[in-house]
């Protein structure tokens, strides 16, 4: 009887601590989104979308900053997503059992985790200091090499859950390979796909560490993509660490703004998922 | 037999376009690598092997050494994992054993949106709120009561200050928390059902389901998971850089403010006067990175061994 009273003793000491591991958990996401919203929401007003970042001790907005990071996460949507798409597509079309392919998917799974700072050293190396000066399209650059591993690392695992059956029909009607993965293949994994842009482009908006090196920071408008620009991580970086109260407030408003970006990606991104699981 | 001609043709393009990109994966990692020898190599060549253990760090009489940072990003990862590791097995087995299937998706979705939130905002919220918190209720009661201890007392010592290297640990655990326990739920349910049921049927508690099965059978994995949070832990930037207080001395207790690699480039890589300054920031990131490097090979092997066995 004592055994059976400790075995119970145990399990509820374990399912306990579970649960209290879960909540712990979800404390955290709860605490972090509030005291984003209470100090971030003062700052929201249309100033902070039509103003420049000001200098200390006067008002002012974030709106060369969000243009900045506008512009460069496009870039780097443009130049990443087709580049991870065509090498996602080697690996799950062209590469089943090959070394090489192997050898690609094991980089890829390394540069997915690798330290962000560690590509913003690569870009600085490689283009800043040739080019002689910071620039956004170094800054562009890096967040491109970013997102290249993420939509690679979709874009395959999508291919892959497309039926074979689907493929040898198109190839059976006569269409050559490259048609069937382009007419075929791609619109069977679509959504799969976007899900994987969208993951990438919610990765790379509060990217910091790799602008710091190659896009720096301006204070003022700039639409010269060869000179520094503005961005928002970089300036909630540098207002947050300042002493003056009217940009630390600045900072907790493109906080907020980057934070609520970020989810509504992921939560298009999973429902975009659910949806085209459920479908097939 | 034209239009065959024309698909071969297609073919052939189409496949060598995509083997191109693919070989640009390798490509960035070689640039990654090269950069990075290239740009250290002026101060390993200038300190040599004492680079990586003299402490100094001082810009004005050109003295660097890694010993410091390196010591500071080892220790809040290990801070980090130390509580990280048994949080996320704790949401893993709930997810996995406990909790009712309507309940699973929207769970875990959550836990994963922790890890979608930018370091930038760990750090903005560490400075403001966290480390306030730590340095009034928390720091206080360590040094009251592990303090006293004789021994590990040395390690709580010193006044509480909220920014420091316990700080950033703890900092660090919440973020990696969604990548080990996404990876553990992951593997936990690779576990056959049957083998679950059937201990089930000889009468064990889900407690002792969990430590006697589907640990056991799921150990590869959950080390790689772990392994692959420690990678995460090891480079993470932003969140690091606004609580540990940016010290290049090494205190032993880790109340006390510390540096990492990576908070340390983020720190002074801009504001770096002199190749030897900027140099030696470099030689620390080519460090960062084998680490780094290291420790994620071992955690993907982990997984493609765990793989193939579940494949097999």
């Amino acid at each position: 009887m004592q055994l059976y009273a400790r075995r119970r003793l145990t399990n509820w000491l374990v399912i306990g601590l579970s649960v209290l591991a879960t909540g712990f958990g979800l404390l955290w996401l709860v605490l972090v989104l509030s005291t984003l919203l209470i100090n971030g929401i003062g700052a929201i007003g249309p100033s902070l979308f039509t103003e420049m970042t000001p200098p200390p001790g006067s008002s002012g907005g974030l709106l060369n900053a969000i243009a900045g990071s506008l512009a460069m996460t496009a870039i780097a949507t443009l130049v990443g997503t087709p580049t991870g798409i065509l090498a996602g597509t080697f690996l799950a079309e062209y590469s089943r059992g090959s070394r090489f392919g192997e050898v690609v998917r094991f980089v890829n799974d390394i540069l997915l985790s690798a330290p962000s700072i560690i590509i913003g050293l690569f870009v600085y190396e490689a283009m800043v200091v040739r080019m002689g000066h910071f620039s956004a399209w170094a800054g562009a650059m890096a967040l491109a090499i970013i997102t290249v591993p993420v939509v690679v690392r979709t874009t395959e695992d999508m291919l892959r859950l497309v039926p074979t059956a689907l493929r040898e029909a198109a190839a059976a009607l006569g269409a050559p390979k490259w048609k069937v993965i382009v007419m075929v293949t791609y619109r069977a994994a679509a959504q799969g796909m976007m899900t994987g842009m969208l993951l990438a482009v919610a990765r790379i908006s509060g990217e910091t560490a790799p602008l710091l090196f190659t896009a720096l920071n301006n204070q003022f408008w700039s639409s010269d993509l060869n000179g520094p620009m503005a961005n928002l991580p970089v300036v909630i970086f540098q207002f947050a660490m300042s002493p003056y109260a009217d940009w630390q407030v600045l900072a907790w408003g493109g906080a907020l703004l980057i934070t609520a970006t970020i989810l509504v990606l992921n939560i298009t991104a999973r429902v975009l998922a659910a949806w085209s699981s459920f479908k097939q | 037999m034209s239009a065959a001609r024309h698909g071969a043709f297609g073919d052939m393009a189409f496949h060598t376009l995509t083997f191109v990109f693919a070989l640009l994966v390798l490509v960035v990692l070689g640039g990654v690598i090269l950069s990075l020898i290239s740009g250290a190599l002026p101060a390993l060549e200038h300190f040599g092997f004492g680079f990586l253990v003299a402490e100094a760090w001082n810009p004005v009489t050109e003295k660097f050494g890694a010993l410091a940072p390196i010591y500071g990003t080892l220790v809040t990862s290990a801070i980090a994992m130390l509580i990280g590791i048994p949080v996320a097995f704790g949401v893993a087995l709930f997810i996995t054993e406990l909790c009712p299937n309507w309940l699973k998706r929207p769970l875990s979705t959550m836990i994963e949106l922790l890890a979608a939130i930018p370091s930038i905002i760990y750090g903005i919220w560490g400075l403001f709120v966290l480390a306030p918190f730590v340095q009034e209720h928390i720091e206080p009661f360590l040094i009251g009561t592990l303090g006293a201890v004789p021994g590990i007392g040395m390690l709580f010592a010193g006044p509480p200050l909220g920014i420091g290297v316990l700080t950033a640990g703890f900092i660090l655990a919440v973020m990696v928390l969604p990548f080990i326990s996404s990876i553990m739920r992951d593997v936990f349910e690779t576990v056959p059902a049957v083998l679950r049921e059937s201990t089930y049927a000889l009468g064990a508690t889900t407690a002792e389901v969990v430590w006697q099965v589907v640990l056991p059978y799921a150990r590869v994995g959950v080390f790689g998971g772990i392994l692959l949070g420690l990678g995460r832990a090891l480079g993470e930037t932003m969140a690091v850089t606004f609580v540990i207080g940016n010290s290049h001395h090494i205190h032993v207790s880790i109340l006390q403010p510390g540096t990492t690699i990576s908070a340390a480039l983020a720190n002074e890589f801009t504001e770096a006067v002199g190749d030897l300054y900027l140099s030696s920031l470099i030689a620390l990131g080519l460090i960062l990175f084998v680490i780094t490097f290291i420790v994620l090979a071992l955690a993907k092997l982990l997984l493609i061994r765990l793989e193939r066995q579940a494949g097999g």
